[in-house]
């Protein structure tokens, strides 16, 4: 696989010379590759949303380099702005850098700022809009009429209508009930199967990411750890507890039940992989 | 812009015996420095209290930097003050230049450095106040401070409480500014270039979201503090009692003498 963004011992420090001095991260390697579907797991605190900026040029490193597409994106100044457009970057709560008098109007503040013509910036909020489930006659009306959920929809929108290569989403589904969850975490899926957009997903719910990622990068005090399918990272099981990571509660049954002295795969993190390991051991078993 | 680096008013957590004064006897003290300050007339004087100055901060492990870094702002205006100063300061003596339509004398010279000392001083010792001092402790300080103003209707009460919830939500207004700079920035929002019209323009996306969250927060404190039942300063006591120890006592003393001998060398012209 092709890697899109890359972190070569990238480190960053806070407040560097003040009582407040911290380093955030510490000779990070991370690597994503083209089209993947990545989740990023930590603590609060543990660097990961310091990590995410990093990768759009936000925030420069205090020592290391950040590749896109292999080229240093702070080699010049028309480079790092061309990464913030190449990599979409939603923050938490999005929906409160909201300004403009219309829905239509927010969304199309980042394709205008790339220079677009009107023709193409109207296509692309359009498909935004429609991306994250967002009816016409919302365009028109302003933000701050709408409830929380629709708020949110339509600050990705105004990321997703940048069309970014890699979209980045830290938290998007924070504050939301288990029915928004579910509708934003299936557009970003649509997102990503019809631009074939590489998408990292920041969270500290594993249960939530493990359903939907390829692969999960776990990030703890500034480093990473390790990644890795969900199988394998939930084979961690005792060190993610212990890094105050929750295990999904199928995986936490599952290692209780071999810590117990059931021979049995201790990896499952769904429900149906459940259904299928304890038949497959009954099966055998009765065999 | 760097919004971390904005250090007005911060406070550096400590136990230093500067951190540990009460919080009344500091704002006394602070003003009385001040006072010693606009009383000092010649080198000797300025020598005392560059001194004072040297052994607070060096007690109050607040580096160097941190109070150079908090003077950046305000520098312009130091400078300016003393190029006024230097160009306009009128002397006896035989000018030392002339160029253009200025003059610069000897007393100009010594009136431009010793307001720029002044101001520097006069600042540093402030932010030693700031950097040592929560601003509950402060605003703490300041109420109890101004409280026989009670009798002649000051709301006392009312405007520390003000200014405890301002000096509250500025480092929250901060970083929330930085989020929504951030945010906007990811969308390709441009800050630093252009004229200073299109600069005024960028920061639309940047006001409307703060000013909407800041009405929010403004309104998410009301309801908290009317459901703890606040009603005012009526019958309120308090969580930390201010309590004067032998050490304060020493400040105090060590504050009036400070001032005294700044009036005695004015007198001898020192």
């Amino acid at each position: 696989m092709e890697p899109i963004i890359e972190t070569r011992r990238l480190s960053h420090i806070y407040s560097a010379g003040t009582p407040f001095e911290h380093g955030a991260l510490v000779d990070v390697d991370f690597t994503a590759y083209r089209g993947e579907y990545l989740g990023i797991i930590g603590h609060t605190g543990s660097g990961k949303s310091t990590l995410i900026q990093h990768l759009n040029g936000l925030l420069k490193p205090t020592s290391g380099q950040v590749l896109l597409e292999g080229q240093d994106i702070w080699a010049s100044k028309e480079r790092t702005r061309q990464t913030r457009f190449q990599v979409g970057l939603v923050f938490q709560y999005p929906e409160y850098q909201l300004f403009e008098e219309t829905v239509y109007k927010d969304i199309a503040f980042g394709p205008g700022n790339m220079g677009l013509d009107q023709k193409e910036i109207d296509r692309r909020v359009r498909q935004a809009a429609q991306f994250v489930g967002l009816k016409e006659e919302v365009l028109e009306k302003s933000p701050f009429e709408l409830s929380g959920g629709q708020k949110r929809r339509v600050a990705i929108a105004g990321v997703i209508a940048m069309e970014p290569s890699v979209l980045i989403l830290d938290e998007p589904t924070a504050g939301l009930d288990p029915v928004g969850v579910e509708s934003i975490l299936g557009n970003i899926h649509d997102y990503h199967q019809a631009k074939n957009a590489t998408i990292l997903i920041v969270s500290h719910s594993m249960e939530e990411i493990a359903r939907t990622v390829d692969r999960i990068v776990v990030v703890n005090d500034g480093r990473i750890p390790f990644s890795g399918t969900p199988r394998e990272v939930f084979a961690h099981g005792d060190e993610l507890e212990h890094m105050g990571l929750g295990v999904p509660a199928m995986t936490r049954v599952f290692h209780r039940l071999r810590a117990m002295g059931v021979d049995i795969d201790p990896s499952v993190y769904t429900i149906q992989q459940a259904r299928d390991a304890v038949l497959a051991k009954l099966g055998r078993g009765m065999g | 812009m760097a919004l971390k680096d904005i250090t007005l008013g911060q406070y550096f957590p400590g136990a230093t015996p500067i951190h540990r004064l009460d919080p009344r006897v500091k704002i006394i003290g602070t003003i009385a420095y001040i006072v010693a300050l606009f009383l000092a007339k010649w080198l000797v004087s300025y020598a005392l209290l560059l001194v004072v100055l040297a052994i607070e901060i060096a007690l109050s492990r607040i580096g160097l930097k941190s109070i150079l870094r908090g003077m950046k702002p305000i520098l312009i205006i130091v400078l300016i003050t003393g190029l006024l100063n230097l160009l306009y300061t009128p002397g006896q003596g035989a000018p030392l230049v002339t160029f253009w339509v200025f003059t610069i004398y000897r007393e100009g010279v010594w009136a431009a450095c010793s307001m720029v000392l002044r101001i520097a001083m006069l600042i540093t010792c402030t932010f030693l106040l700031t950097y040592t001092t929560s601003p509950i402790q402060l605003t703490d300080a300041l109420e109890r401070l101004m409280n026989p103003l009670k009798a002649v209707k000051v709301p006392v009460h009312e405007l520390s409480m003000m200014m405890s919830i301002a000096l509250r939500f500025i480092p929250t207004l901060i970083e929330e500014t930085d989020k929504i700079m951030s945010a906007q920035k990811a969308r390709g929002a441009d800050f630093d270039s252009g004229n200073l019209v299109q600069k005024a323009k960028a920061l639309v996306p940047l006001l409307v979201p703060l000013f909407i969250s800041a009405f929010r927060r403004a309104d998410e404190l009301a309801i908290a503090m009317e459901c703890r039942c606040y009603h005012g300063g009526e019958g309120r006591t308090r969580m930390r009692q201010l309590k004067l120890t032998a050490m304060d006592g020493a400040a105090l003393t060590l504050s009036a003498a400070l001032c005294v001998a700044a009036g005695v060398l004015a007198r001898l012209g020192l």
